[in-house]
C-alpha cells in the first residue's frame, strides 16, 4: 500500500493524475435529477469502445479487396473462432450506435441542452454525429453485398450531381468509374483508422466542453447559480460514485437489449443486417429494392420527395444535406425564455411532437419502394421537418411558457 | 454524506458488484482471444495429409507440405543406410536421446521402415529448411560428406537420418513427425493414431 | 397540445399497416424448419451433397463442420467427393464455365443462400416447379419464373401442371399433380423440408450455439443488474 502510494506521488509529481480525476469524476457536479434520457450520453461512449474493440479484431481477419472480401466475411462468421459473435457485435453496434445518438440528440432538444452557454458543445456533438454517418457509411461497403456496392453506388452518385465537377468529384471519390476494388480499399482505410480517429478526437473534446460549461438538467436551469459556501453547487453530486453507480445499471440494462440482439436477432428482420447483403457484390446486376441501412432513411426519404429541378437531381441532395447539418443551427433559432420542455408552452410541444412524427415517418418511407402515394407523403412530411426548424424563432417566442423554478425539482 | 449509512453493507454489494464485474471482463474477454487461435482454415491445412510414395526413387527426395511445413521423404538405398552407423561418434545425439521422434522412431534409422525416411524440413536451429545433399563427398562439403542435409543458412550440417553433426549451430536433430502406413505405398503424415494402423 | 398530440399518433398508426399491406408478391409457404431436429439436418445434408451439389457449390462450408448436427467422421466420409477431405469445403462437382455454358448462367453458391432468399423462399420455390414446354429445361416455376435450374427433385415430386383458377375475380395460380413420383405429397414435402432446414443450418452454423450462449448471457446480465441496482440504491441514499 504504502509502495502504492509513492507510485502515486511519484506519477502525480509528473502528470495531472489526481487532479484530472478530480476535475472530472470526483469533484465534478452533476445536477443530482438526472432522469433515464441522461443515459445515453455514457451509453455513446460505451458502444464507441464496443466498435472500435470488436473492430480492431475484425479488421486481423477481414480482407479488403474486391475479390475475396465476401469471402473473408464468411470466413469470420465460420472458420475464426467466435468470430461470427465478433462480427455480430460490431454489426448490431452500428446500429445501436445511432439509436443512442439518436435518443442523447433528442433528450438535447427536449430540455434545451443546446443554449448557452452549451452552444459550442452541441455542435461538436452534430459534428460527431455527421463523423459517424460517414464511418457507417464506409463501413457498410466493407462486407461487399448486393446492399454495399449498391448503397455505396447511389449514394456517390449523388456527388455527380453537383453543378459543373459533379462527375469529377465523384470519380474522384470512388477512384474508378464504378464502385470498385479501389473504392473498397480506400474506404476500409477511412473506416478503420482516420474516421475513427477522429471521431475519439472530437468526442474528447466534446467531453472536455461539457465539463468545462457542466451539464445541463430536466429543468433547464443552471445549478452553478445557487452554491453553498464552498463553492459547490447546492443541487450538484459528485459524478464519482453517484452518477457512475447509477450509469452502470444503466450499461447493463443497455447491454441486455445488445446481446439480446446479438444472440437472438442479429439481422432484426432485415433491418441491422440486410437480406441482399447475403449475395456478394454483383455490378452487372442492381438488387429489386435498394434502401439504405435504417438510420440513414429519414434524408433518403427527404432526397426522394423532392422532385428534379432544372434537370437535375442537385436541390435533392441540397435539401439532404441542410435535413442533416439542420440541428447545428438550434441554439440561434430557439428564441424561447425556457430551456426545458417541462415550462414550454403548447406550440413548441407541438411542433417538437410533429418533428418527431416527420423524422420517424420519414425514416419509414425512406424504406419503402417510392410510390406516387408515399413521394406525396414523404413530401409533406419533409415540409414538416423543415418547418420545426424556419418556424422555431418564431412560435418559440410567441408561446406561452411556465415560469422556471429556483431549484432543481428532485423527487 | 450521512454517517447513518451501514459501511459494512455497502461494502459487501461492492464487493459482489465487482465480483460478478470481473467474471463478465473475463467473459466479454473469451470471445476475442479465442479468436486468435487456429481457424477452421488453418486446421484444415494442417490436417494430416496422405503421400503416394511408390513413384520416390531409390536415393531421391520428395517434399510435401504438412502444417504449412515442408515434410522430406526419402528412400534411401542400402548404401545409405549402411553409412548410418558408422559416424556415431561425429554426432551430437546419435541415440535419440532428445525426444526429436516418435517413440516408434526411435532407432538409428529414425524410420518406421529403414528405407523410407520421414522427417520435418526445418532446421533446428532458426528455421531455414536446408538443402538435400545426397551425394558422398563433393567438393564444396568436404571429403567426409556421407550424404545428407546442409543449412545454408548458417551451414549447419545433418546426416541421411537427419541427426546433427557437432560442430552445427544446430542444437539437435531434425524433427520427425507422426506417421503411418495406411498400405505399404501410401503414407499418412501428421497423424498415427488412425484405424488400420501398420 | 394533448389533442395534437393524439391526433399525430393516430396518423401514425393508421399509416402504419396501409404501407404494410403494399408490400406485394407471390405467397410463400411457411418452412416447417426446426434446428434442434439433428436427424431432420442429417437428412437434409445427405440430400444437398447428393442433389445440389452437381451443379452448385457452397464454398464456405467446410465438410466437417456436419460434425455440428452429429455426423461422425465416418459419415461424412461417405459424402465427401473424390480428393476432399474432411476439412474442405463443398465444391460444386461442374466448374463455373461449364456450368454456365449448361445453364446460361453458373449456378450460384449455396453458403448463404438461406440468408439471402429465406427459408420460406426456398421451401415454397423448390416444390414449385410445373411442366412449360417452352422452356429449355421443360419447366417453369412460380415463385422464380423462367428460372434456369431444372427439377432436380421432379422424381421425388412427380410432374405439376400450372391452372390458372378464379378466386372471387382474382386470378390464382394453382399447381397439380399429373404425374406422380417416388414419394407421395406429404413425403415430399417432410423432404424439401428436411433440405432447407439443413440450408439454414449451413447458412449459419453458428446459429446452433448462438442461441444457448445467449441464455447463458442473458442469465448472467440480469444477476449483474440486480447487483449494479442494489449498489445504486446504497450509495443513493446518501443523496436527499
Amino acid at each position: 500500500m504504502k509502495y502504492l502510494k509513492n507510485l502515486l506521488g511519484w506519477v502525480d509529481d509528473r502528470f495531472p493524475l489526481i487532479e484530472t480525476w478530480e476535475f472530472h469524476l470526483s469533484k465534478y457536479y452533476a445536477p443530482k435529477n438526472f432522469n433515464f434520457w441522461y443515459f445515453f450520453g455514457s451509453l455513446a461512449l460505451l458502444v464507441l469502445v464496443i466498435q472500435i474493440v470488436s473492430g480492431i479484431f475484425l479488421t486481423m481477419s477481414y480482407k479488403p479487396d474486391a475479390l475475396i472480401a465476401f469471402a473473408s466475411v464468411e470466413y469470420i462468421m465460420r472458420d475464426v473462432q467466435s468470430g461470427w459473435l465478433i462480427r455480430y457485435i460490431h454489426s448490431t453496434g452500428a446500429s445501436m450506435f445511432f439509436i443512442v445518438v439518436y435518443l442523447h440528440m433528442f433528450r438535447g432538444m427536449i430540455y434545451g441542452s443546446y443554449r448557452k452557454p452549451r452552444e459550442l458543445l452541441w455542435i461538436i456533438g452534430v459534428v460527431i454525429y455527421l463523423a459517424l454517418m460517414a464511418e457507417a457509411f464506409m463501413g457498410y461497403l466493407l462486407p461487399w453485398g448486393q446492399m454495399s456496392f449498391w448503397g455505396a453506388q447511389v449514394i456517390v452518385n449523388l456527388f455527380s450531381s453537383v453543378p459543373f465537377v459533379g462527375n469529377e468529384l465523384s470519380v474522384l471519390i470512388r477512384g474508378d468509374f464504378v464502385i470498385s476494388d479501389a473504392t473498397l480499399n480506400r474506404f476500409f482505410a477511412l473506416h478503420v483508422i482516420a474516421i475513427p480517429l477522429l471521431l475519439v478526437g472530437i468526442v474528447f473534446v466534446h467531453l472536455v466542453a461539457l465539463h468545462k460549461v457542466g451539464s445541463n438538467n430536466p429543468d433547464g436551469i443552471e445549478i452553478k447559480k445557487k452554491k453553498d459556501a464552498n463553492g459547490i453547487p447546492l443541487d450538484g453530486i459528485p459524478f464519482f460514485p453517484y452518477i457512475v453507480v447509477k450509469d452502470i445499471v444503466a450499461v447493463v440494462l443497455f447491454l441486455i437489449v445488445f446481446c439480446a440482439i446479438v444472440f437472438f436477432a442479429p439481422d432484426m428482420g432485415g433491418y441491422f443486417l440486410e437480406a441482399n447483403n447475403f449475395v456478394p457484390a454483383n455490378p452487372m446486376k442492381t438488387p429489386e429494392h435498394i434502401a439504405p441501412v435504417w438510420y440513414f432513411t429519414p434524408y433518403y426519404a427527404i432526397l426522394r420527395a423532392v422532385p428534379p429541378m432544372f434537370g437535375s437531381q442537385f436541390p435533392g441532395v441540397i435539401a439532404m444535406g441542410v435535413a442533416a447539418v439542420a440541428v447545428l443551427f438550434l441554439p440561434w433559432l430557439d428564441r424561447g425564455p425556457v430551456k426545458s420542455i417541462r415550462y414550454r408552452g403548447p406550440i413548441f410541444k407541438g411542433f417538437l411532437a410533429a418533428f418527431v412524427v416527420s423524422f420517424i415517418g420519414l425514416g419509414y418511407l425512406g424504406l419503402m419502394p417510392a410510390t406516387p402515394t408515399y413521394t406525396v407523403i414523404s413530401q409533406v412530411l419533409s415540409v414538416v421537418y423543415f418547418a420545426f426548424f424556419i418556424l422555431m424563432p418564431w412560435y418559440t417566442k410567441i408561446d406561452k411558457c411556465k415560469p422556471e423554478p429556483d431549484r432543481l425539482t428532485f423527487k | 454524506m450521512t454517517d447513518n449509512v451501514d459501511r459494512s453493507k455497502r461494502r459487501l454489494i461492492l464487493a459482489a458488484t465487482t465480483a460478478a464485474g470481473g467474471v463478465a471482463a473475463a467473459g466479454v474477454a473469451t470471445p476475442f482471444v479465442l479468436s486468435f487461435m487456429p481457424s477452421e482454415r488453418a486446421k484444415a491445412a494442417g490436417a494430416p495429409v496422405e503421400v503416394d510414395i511408390s513413384a520416390i526413387e531409390p536415393g531421391t527426395m520428395k517434399v510435401v507440405e504438412w502444417q504449412g511445413k515442408p515434410v522430406w521423404i526419402v528412400r534411401r538405398t542400402q548404401e545409405m543406410i549402411d553409412l548410418l552407423s558408422k559416424h556415431d561418434g561425429d554426432l551430437t545425439d546419435p541415440a535419440g536421446n532428445v525426444p526429436q521422434q516418435p517413440d516408434y522412431c526411435n532407432n538409428p534409422n529414425r524410420s518406421i521402415k529403414p528405407e523410407i525416411f520421414v522427417v520435418i524440413g526445418i532446421c533446428t536451429h532458426l528455421g531455414c529448411s536446408p538443402s538435400y545433399r545426397p551425394e558422398v563427398a563433393p567438393a564444396d562439403l568436404g571429403a567426409d560428406w556421407g550424404g545428407g542435409w546442409f543449412c545454408p543458412c548458417h551451414g549447419s550440417r545433418f546426416d541421411l537420418s537427419a541427426r546433427v553433426y557437432k560442430g552445427s549451430p544446430a542444437p539437435t536433430n531434425l524433427i520427425v513427425p507422426p506417421h503411418q502406413y495406411l498400405s505399404d505405398t501410401t503414407l499418412l503424415i501428421g497423424d498415427d493414431k488412425q484405424k488400420g494402423a501398420a | 397540445m394533448k389533442l395534437i398530440k393524439k391526433i399525430w399518433v393516430l396518423v401514425l398508426l393508421a399509416a402504419v399497416p396501409a404501407m404494410a399491406i403494399a408490400s406485394s408478391g407471390v405467397h410463400l409457404d411457411k418452412a416447417p424448419g426446426n434446428l434442434s431436429d439433428k436427424a431432420s439436418l442429417q437428412r437434409g445434408a445427405q440430400l444437398f451433397t447428393a442433389n445440389c451439389l452437381a451443379c452448385h457449390g457452397a464454398a464456405y462450408m467446410r465438410y466437417n463442420r456436419l460434425m455440428d448436427i452429429g455426423m461422425s467422421e465416418d459419415d461424412i466420409k461417405k459424402l465427401l467427393p473424390e480428393g476432399s477431405k474432411l476439412g474442405s469445403t463443398m465444391k460444386s462437382a461442374m466448374d463455373a464455365e461449364s456450368a454456365k455454358m449448361a445453364f446460361g448462367v453458373a449456378p450460384p453458391d449455396l453458403s448463404v443462400i438461406a440468408r439471402s432468399r429465406g427459408t420460406d423462399w426456398l421451401y415454397t420455390y423448390l416444390r414449385s416447379f410445373y411442366v412449360d414446354a417452352t422452356r429449355p429445361s421443360g419447366v417453369n416455376n412460380v415463385v422464380f419464373p423462367l428460372v434456369a435450374m431444372p427439377n432436380v427433385l421432379g422424381g421425388m415430386q412427380g410432374e405439376q401442371a400450372l391452372h390458372v383458377e378464379k378466386h372471387e375475380g382474382h386470378e390464382v395460380q394453382v399447381l397439380k399433380l399429373t404425374t406422380p413420383g417416388s414419394m407421395t405429397a406429404a413425403e415430399f414435402d417432410a423432404t424439401v423440408a428436411d433440405l432447407v432446414n439443413y440450408l439454414d443450418f449451413m447458412a449459419e452454423p453458428a446459429k446452433l450455439v448462438r442461441y444457448k450462449l445467449g441464455y447463458i448471457v442473458l442469465g448472467f446480465l440480469f444477476l449483474l443488474l440486480i447487483l449494479t441496482y442494489a449498489l445504486k440504491k446504497e450509495f443513493w441514499k446518501d443523496i436527499h
